[in-house]
């Protein structure tokens, strides 16, 4: 996705001249067109996150657009106070810029994952975090994000949007599939192992599909309420730990709902046994793979 | 009158704020921001353009923050009397939340402020602006790693504009400088970093201080710029004076009735 983020904000950037960019000394095969792009507000601070953030605060202060870029963990926790009084705080418009959310690094192993990340910052004030599904959503979301003066993170990671598949117009919440037996709820990319499942043999019309691209969810949309009225049961699938995720906030939502169902949350579980793989490796461990998906489902939808 | 004769009255005025404002909440910090305040009523009253900027990283001194922002127009004096109370703008650190044009950033947790302010110095480069900023630090910010992260990117930046003082009372949070984290040379670990450098050898002397201020501007050769200035924590009331415990304690009736009697007098 950093390329259609990278594309995106090369066009932003050329017509607006408020917008500057930070990164932490990454961006190799990715920022090279923002950077000639935008000559001498393009600045390379150096492996210093902390400096980059309370920095990017600084020139908000006076009026810019600041975005501060590099891989997801290191975006976000290293600098996190600085995230937490300097930017959110204060309702500075800084844009933080996570690439390889959740296991997306892979093999390059726990330091280079952020699977707390959307914990950490949608409980900020003031934060709002965007995580797209597929390089195909990433466009618009960054036009969302750009112009939605404020705090914001953006968790990129890598999916490619499935054959066949329209993408609806942009909200904090969307439907994919209609179906019948079970709703399903994803965050980001982890939603194409549930699509994968489906294609398995269960049948195309068994759930009803959401992925939610904004956190932390304030409201529950009426059209993701009436969808678990219906089936009574809920499946949530996220790369992210179980504690101040996508589950929580919607497990509360829907309680505040009164909205009597089945939950069952498939989520990222860290490093059980301490070992390191690819980024399907890692999923696998955690239950988020394509066939233990396939499984809850069919055991959801026979129940 | 002098310059200095000006900033002295100045001075002797807000020390007897600021005391009435410690008293009134019963509140600590008292040592720290006395151990400032005269670098304060420098920048705020002697060398502060109208446009310039000002960034407290050592966000304790509050409420030398508030006095001078008050005494010097910049904050209506009436805000004072909430200081520490609920519902106040005011309280023991600097507000993070933009209502007070004075302030632009809230500190409090050390090692924010030369960031802050080195992003609002890096501003003038996109824009027709011209202004300085400068940002006061204790030797606690400067234990910070973030503090020197920040140093390294204003000097590769060349951040001309950046003004540095630090408040160099040798004292920290619960113990000497020295004895906690020795941060000397310091002068020339500014100067190690690609800043231009200048002590003042009485930090709570306003003839001392201007004459740094006035150093720092002639060698304007592109550098950002650290007046490191020798302070002493608690300066002027002599029962605080370089004693770590007036970081925290509050003043009793007769302490606060000796601090009035004493304060300003070396100035003055």
């Amino acid at each position: 996705m950093r390329k259609e983020f990278s594309a995106s904000i090369e066009k932003i950037a050329t017509t607006d001249s408020m917008v500057i960019f930070l990164t932490g000394d990454l961006g190799f095969m990715a920022l090279e067109n923002v950077r000639a792009v935008m000559g001498a507000r393009f600045i390379n601070t150096g492996v210093s996150e902390q400096n980059m953030v309370s920095l990017a605060a600084g020139l908000a202060s006076q009026g810019y657009t600041v975005l501060c870029y590099s891989i997801a963990p290191f975006a976000v926790f290293r600098p996190a106070e600085q995230i937490r009084i300097d930017v959110c705080l204060h309702n500075m418009n800084v844009k933080i810029i996570g690439n390889g959310g959740g296991y997306g690094y892979g093999i390059m192993g726990a330091t280079h994952h952020a699977i707390e990340d959307i914990a950490v910052l949608s409980s900020f004030q003031n934060m709002k975090c965007y995580i797209p599904f597929c390089n195909e959503d990433v466009n618009e979301i960054v036009n969302v994000m750009m112009q939605r003066k404020g705090p914001s993170y953006l968790r990129l990671g890598f999916g490619i949007k499935p054959e066949g598949l329209d993408l609806p117009a942009y909200s904090g919440v969307r439907k994919l599939k209609s179906g019948i037996k079970i709703t399903i709820v994803g965050l980001g990319p982890v939603i194409l192992n549930v699509f994968k499942a489906i294609e398995m043999d269960i049948g195309t019309d068994i759930a009803d599909l959401f992925v939610v691209s904004e956190m932390p969810l304030v409201e529950l949309p009426a059209i993701l309420l009436n969808s678990v009225k219906k089936t009574g049961k809920v499946l949530v699938v996220e790369e992210h730990v179980s504690r101040g995720g996508l589950g929580e906030n919607l497990s509360l939502l829907l309680l505040e709902k009164s909205a009597g169902c089945k939950l069952v949350h498939r989520f990222a579980c860290g490093y059980p046994d301490g070992l390191y793989g690819s980024q399907a490796y890692h999923q696998k461990k955690s239950g988020l793979d394509p066939e233990a998906i396939y499984k809850i489902i069919k055991e959801l939808s026979n129940e | 009158m002098s310059d200095i004769d000006k900033l002295c009255k100045i001075k002797t005025d807000c020390v007897k704020t600021l005391l009435g404002l410690y008293k009134r909440a019963n509140a600590g910090h008292i040592g720290a921001s006395l151990s400032c305040l005269d670098i304060l009523v420098c920048l705020f009253f002697n060398r502060m353009k109208e446009n310039d900027k000002f960034v407290l990283s050592k966000g304790h001194a509050a409420a030398a923050l508030y006095t001078v922002l008050a005494k010097s127009g910049r904050m209506p004096e009436s805000e004072l009397e909430s200081f520490y109370k609920d519902g106040t703008l005011l309280g023991a650190h600097p507000p993070c939340s933009r209502k007070l044009e004075g302030i632009t950033f809230g500190t409090g947790s050390l090692g924010h402020g030369l960031s802050l302010a080195g992003g609002i110095a890096l501003s003038n480069r996109f824009s027709s602006k011209k202004f300085n900023v400068y940002c006061v630090l204790s030797e606690g910010d400067c234990n910070e790693g973030s503090t020197w992260e920040a140093a390294l990117f204003a000097a590769h930046q060349k951040l001309s504009n950046l003004v540095v003082i630090i408040d160099n009372n040798g004292l920290q949070g619960f113990g000497r400088s020295k004895d906690i984290l020795g941060l000397e040379p310091f002068a020339k670990k500014w100067e190690s970093f690609n800043f231009e450098v200048v002590e003042a050898s009485d930090g709570n002397d306003f003839s001392s201080l201007l004459n740094a201020f006035e150093n720092v501007k002639n060698r304007d050769n592109g550098s950002p710029k650290c007046i490191i200035a020798k302070t002493v924590k608690g300066s002027g009331v002599s029962f605080m004076e370089d004693k770590m415990e007036w970081h925290y304690l509050p003043m009793n009736e007769d302490q606060y009735k000796m601090a009035v009697c004493e304060s300003g007098a070396k100035n003055a």
